[in-house]
């Protein structure tokens, strides 16, 4: 029935024009053949009765006008069955292990729906990630998004690997499944990722997607629908609680960037399409617990941030998508401090909906904060020293300075292997504010001072 | 009118062409086979460029395209309020019963219950001649919430039969002598303002209950207020606050393009927040729109103007409406997305040039009116800007404030601070203090605005004192700037800080605002008449009945204590030396 043309009219960069066909479906998965046999998959981008535009995910290298073109009529799906677990696929969803092809028990359209609001649930179920930044002040929930804002030469991977290996719900011994999609990321950086998930064990929960530098940019726009897609089959057919890593964002946005400057389009802010907006939404609001059902997504993604600009439209349209952020820092990594997260630009939307009684432990609110303020006026302090020098400061406002630099040591800095439980954090945090007089833990109200201040554990 | 059918020629995206149409511009139409809620946004030639409100995979050429004859609705009658909608008026639980957890395509759900049945009581009787606009009668849509069945502002007529009872919206309650047959529901395209008699002066305060507010930066009814949603600022809370406390009758909450846990969150809560005054659900006169970020980006754009619509309908039954739109911003990408796509040429930013003049149709259909039936109502607005890194001279922000009259500066210093509601006193601002002015003299107060410039003129002062303070310590300064300080924060802290958890202190009416006020101002006076008489000032400053003044705001019946307070100032000052 589907009809194979020889009707190709042009050839831009990925993109193919096709003359003379019957109706064909936007978003519609197109096969191409050389003239040499080889295969290469397209997807759809603009249709009419006059001319059908395609962008070719492998790459338009060695396609002609001879070149025969198949559009099969139905949007790209992607092949599911639990045996997907452990397998390593390329960016367009194909073996890359050697292994074979995946036999679907489903096949699910990679665009995937809307979440209705109406069917979500809350999250609030607190993830120990084991990583003190993250668990004591910038505390992440299941069913959460929040990306990790970078730099180059910037240990990120690294941040996100520990928290893949290490993150589990509070009290159950099950780990999570991990999807992880990799976009334009170097071989050396995929062989890191893939080194560790095989020294941890961690490959036999999870799901990787890599798209490498040096593979067609067009193949990384579908990478994480791919990733997602398998991460919603996962989660809601398989009631698996599923960590979503993608990194980089960056790149993805470069790649969409790309096709809208193949297509012509009129450029919005820096060039990225006007689009991105909503292209980014659509994955970053893949993540949730839909009511009713066992299993959840929480997204991870990776973007380093151009020149470290906070304000460039990848952050910053990010920023108002995701549930936060975790600010990697370059002085702090200069300082060698690991995990450099800088907890002062960070932020857990959702972090109150998993913290306190019932949750962790009823003092978390208030330590939280009584750290962030202290460690905010010791930084800004740092400051007023350069200028008048050490001498110059109160007595108060020593303190305060050597609160932060401790708090940096002991509390931010902590091995890659080191996997602190939620109460440890705490009681680091607790150890680091004994320093400071009673009367200035002015967050802290007093029954959970007498309850878990040091000073007072101590005499029990 | 006739209805025809057309042809899909292009796809691409959320566009696309279609020909052999004959619908004008901003007519509904459904494309494809599944049919797509759809508007026609261009003409070009023989095409017609339409955006669709869902997603067009698999859409192709030669698909049909279903006119409607007429432009995007909403279905105004009783069954509104309690709704959670999506933002083309679909209401999402039903789209769960109708499609499961994910939103799918080609769905039409009614926008308000056609099967229920709806006591109607007649207000009209036979042989009365109806205006456009004038009640036929009413349904007791909630508890308190009387519903009018209006004449739609189009009609007019005389009555030749009314019926009494129970009734679907669909079937018919009236007819008229020309034989027109009117049901309870109306449709009214959502791009157009719906008609009134004539728009009033912005003349009524809307009373919040919070003293910054209602004391500073007052919003009048009918009027239009800014604030920025940057995070961290208290927002949520203060939305919380406003729509429990204002005095107003009914409640649209436009969630454009927020996240799908944050409306998860408020979709839960939201219906457990009871309503102060009444103590029935706050949901009962509420009506929610959710269309997150990855929801259809046209059904976004459409939400705002559905939510205004629906809104002007409750004010033309003479009720005050309160509509806050979280978040502008987000709206007005949803008009750069569809713009880009429809290649037009950008302005600022890449977003289109007709931002400014979108955004001030938008605001233009809030206001306090004579409705067509001679009654009043209004729409208040209250638009939530996120501008992106908090730069507030990006686009949004700047036309937003240039057609705004209240701005009110969200701080998160201020939260930090833990100083509630934390609108930043020196940025914020109000133009309606003018015109609200006559209200406050007769109702409250003659001294009202001249107390509020002479506490806004002390905290100005305490601002520029507290620059000198940060580098050579309040010790430095001379008595009577100290004297200063100490009244600014005796101001920010018994009057500006408001608690919205404390059962008495969250809500505060009009008179106690001022009488509170007054007594501080009064200490000020008192204070500085001592010291012009050599009272040194920590003398001054320890005088019991200032922490005596502190703890008055959290009295219900706050007089006779405050009566005491200012009567121990009198004889502390008197005796002080």
């Amino acid at each position: 029935m589907t009809k194979e043309y020889k009707t190709i009219n042009e050839i831009k960069g990925p993109l193919l024009f096709v003359e003379k066909t019957e109706p064909v479906g936007y978003n519609e998965l197109v096969e191409i053949r050389t003239e040499t046999g080889e295969m290469k998959r397209g997807q759809v981008l603009d249709t009419s009765n006059e001319i059908v535009v395609v962008q070719v995910f492998e790459g338009t290298g060695g396609l002609g006008k001879e070149s025969s073109v198949k559009f099969t009529g139905d949007v790209i799906k992607m092949p599911l069955s639990p045996d997907i677990i452990g397998r390593v696929l390329s960016g367009s969803g194909l073996p890359r292990d050697g292994g074979p092809p995946i036999v679907p028990d489903v096949s699910k359209d990679i665009a995937g729906a809307a979440i209705n609001p109406a069917a979500r649930e809350k999250p609030r179920a607190f993830i120990q990630t084991g990583i003190s930044t993250i668990d004591g002040t910038n505390t992440l929930v299941r069913g959460q998004k929040l990306p990790i804002f970078s730099g180059a030469g910037l240990p990120h991977n690294d941040v996100a690997l520990q928290i893949a290996r290490q993150a589990k719900a509070l009290g159950e011994a099950e780990s999570f499944a991990v999807v992880f999609c990799a976009m334009g990321i170097t071989n050396e950086e995929a062989q890191h990722f893939m080194a560790d998930f095989e020294r941890t064990g961690a490959l036999e929960r999870a799901v990787v997607f890599l798209n490498l530098a040096d593979d067609p940019a067009v193949e990384r726009l579908l990478t994480p629908q791919l990733g997602l897609t398998t991460a919603e089959y996962l989660a809601f057919d398989l009631d698996m609680h599923v960590l979503v890593i993608y990194t980089d964002m960056t790149n993805y946005c470069e790649a969409m960037r790309q096709m809208g400057a193949a297509r012509e389009e009129v450029p919005g802010r820096r060039g990225y399409p006007g689009y991105m907006y909503t292209t980014l939404a659509i994955q970053y609001e893949r993540a949730g617990i839909i009511t009713g059902k066992n299993g959840s997504i929480t997204q991870f993604p990776i973007l380093t941030m151009p020149g470290d600009d906070i304000t460039h439209p990848i952050p910053d349209l990010s920023g108002y998508i995701t549930e936060g952020q975790l600010i990697v820092s370059r002085e702090l990594h200069r300082k060698g401090i690991y995990p450099p997260i800088d907890i002062r630009p960070s932020l857990s939307r959702l972090m109150n909906s998993g913290i306190g009684a019932g949750h962790t432990r009823e003092d978390h609110r208030a330590v939280s904060d009584q750290l962030y303020a202290y460690y905010a006026e010791g930084c800004d302090l740092r400051g007023l020293v350069a200028i008048v020098g050490k001498e110059a400061l109160s007595e108060r406002d020593r303190l305060v300075l050597e609160f932060a630099d401790a708090f940096e040591q002991k509390f931010v800095n902590q091995g890659r292997d080191e996997d602190r439980s939620i109460f440890d954090t705490l009681d680091i945090g607790w150890n680091l504010l004994q320093a400071l007089p009673e009367t200035m833990l002015t967050r802290i109200d007093d029954h959970l001072i007498k309850k878990y201040h040091p000073r007072y554990r101590k005499k029990e | 009118m006739e209805v025809g059918t057309g042809k899909v020629h292009r796809v691409a995206g959320p566009v696309v062409q279609a020909t052999g149409l004959k619908s004008h511009m901003y007519d509904l139409v459904l494309v494809g086979e599944e049919g797509l809620m759809s508007e026609v946004i261009g003409i070009a030639g023989d095409k017609h460029v339409i955006q669709v409100y869902e997603d067009t995979a698999g859409v192709k050429p030669g698909e049909p395209v279903k006119e409607t004859g007429a432009p995007l609705v909403a279905q105004l009658g009783p069954g509104i309020l309690t709704s959670i909608y999506d933002g083309i008026q679909r209401p999402l639980p039903k789209l769960v019963e109708a499609s499961g957890n994910f939103i799918s395509r080609g769905l039409f759900v009614d926008g308000i219950d056609h099967k229920k049945k709806w006591e109607f009581e007649p207000v009209a009787k036979k042989g009365d001649k109806l205006e456009p606009g004038q009640t036929i009668g009413t349904v007791q849509e909630q508890l308190l919430i009387k519903h009018k069945i209006m004449m739609p502002p189009d009609k007019r007529g005389t009555v030749k039969e009314i019926k009494s009872g129970n009734f679907t919206v669909e079937e018919t309650i009236c007819v008229l002598e020309d034989g027109t047959e009117l049901p309870m529901i109306q449709y009214w395209p959502v791009r157009r303002a719906r008609p009134s008699r004539s728009k009033e002066a912005p003349s009524i305060p809307l009373r919040t209950g919070q003293r910054v507010i209602d004391g500073f930066f007052s919003l009048a009814k009918g009027g239009t207020a800014a604030i920025p949603g940057g995070f961290g600022t208290g927002k949520t809370v203060m939305q919380q606050t406003l729509s429990k406390w204002s005095d107003v009758d009914i409640v649209v909450y436009v969630g454009c393009g927020e996240r799908g846990n944050e409306m998860a969150d408020l979709l839960h809560e939201f219906p457990e927040l009871v309503d102060p005054r009444t103590d029935r659900p706050l949901m009962e006169r509420s009506i929610v729109y959710a269309n997150t970020s990855n929801m259809p980006v046209a059904a976004r754009e459409a939400s705002i103007y559905t939510g205004i619509t629906t809104g002007e309908y409750y004010r033309d039954m003479g009720y005050d409406v309160m509509m806050t739109a979280d978040s502008t911003s987000r709206w007005a990408e949803a008009m750069r997305e569809l713009s880009s796509r429809l290649e037009e040429m950008p302005g600022e930013e890449g977003y289109p040039a007709y931002l400014g003049a979108r955004l001030a149709d938008f605001y233009e259909r809030s206001g306090r009116v004579t409705t067509l039936e001679g009654t009043e109502g209004s729409v208040s607005i209250v638009g939530a800007v996120s501008p992106p890194g908090g730069d507030f001279t990006e686009p949004v922000t700047q036309n937003t404030l240039r057609i705004t009259k209240v701005f009110w500066a969200l701080d998160s210093k201020l939260t930090q601070r833990r100083h509630f509601p934390s609108i930043n006193w020196l940025d914020s601002y109000s133009l309606y203090d003018l015109t609200l002015e006559p209200w406050f003299v007769e109702n409250v107060s003659p001294d009202w605005n001249k107390n509020k410039r002479r506490a806004m003129s002390i905290l100005q002062e305490n601002a520029e004192l507290e620059e000198i303070v940060m580098l050579v310590g309040s010790d430095a300064l001379p008595e009577d700037q100290q004297l200063t300080l100490e009244v600014a924060r005796m101001i920010i802290n018994f009057w500006l800080a408001q608690s919205a958890f404390h059962p008495v202190d969250t809500f505060c009416p009009y008179k106690k605002q001022f009488d509170l006020l007054a007594a501080i101002l009064q200490f000020r006076d008192h204070a500085f008449e001592a010291l012009a008489r050599g009272v040194p000032t920590d003398v001054i400053l320890g005088t019991p009945s200032k922490d005596a003044l502190a703890k008055v705001r959290l009295l219900e019946d706050y007089e006779p204590e405050l009566e005491k307070v200012r009567a121990q100032m009198e004889s502390e000052f008197k005796t002080m030396s």
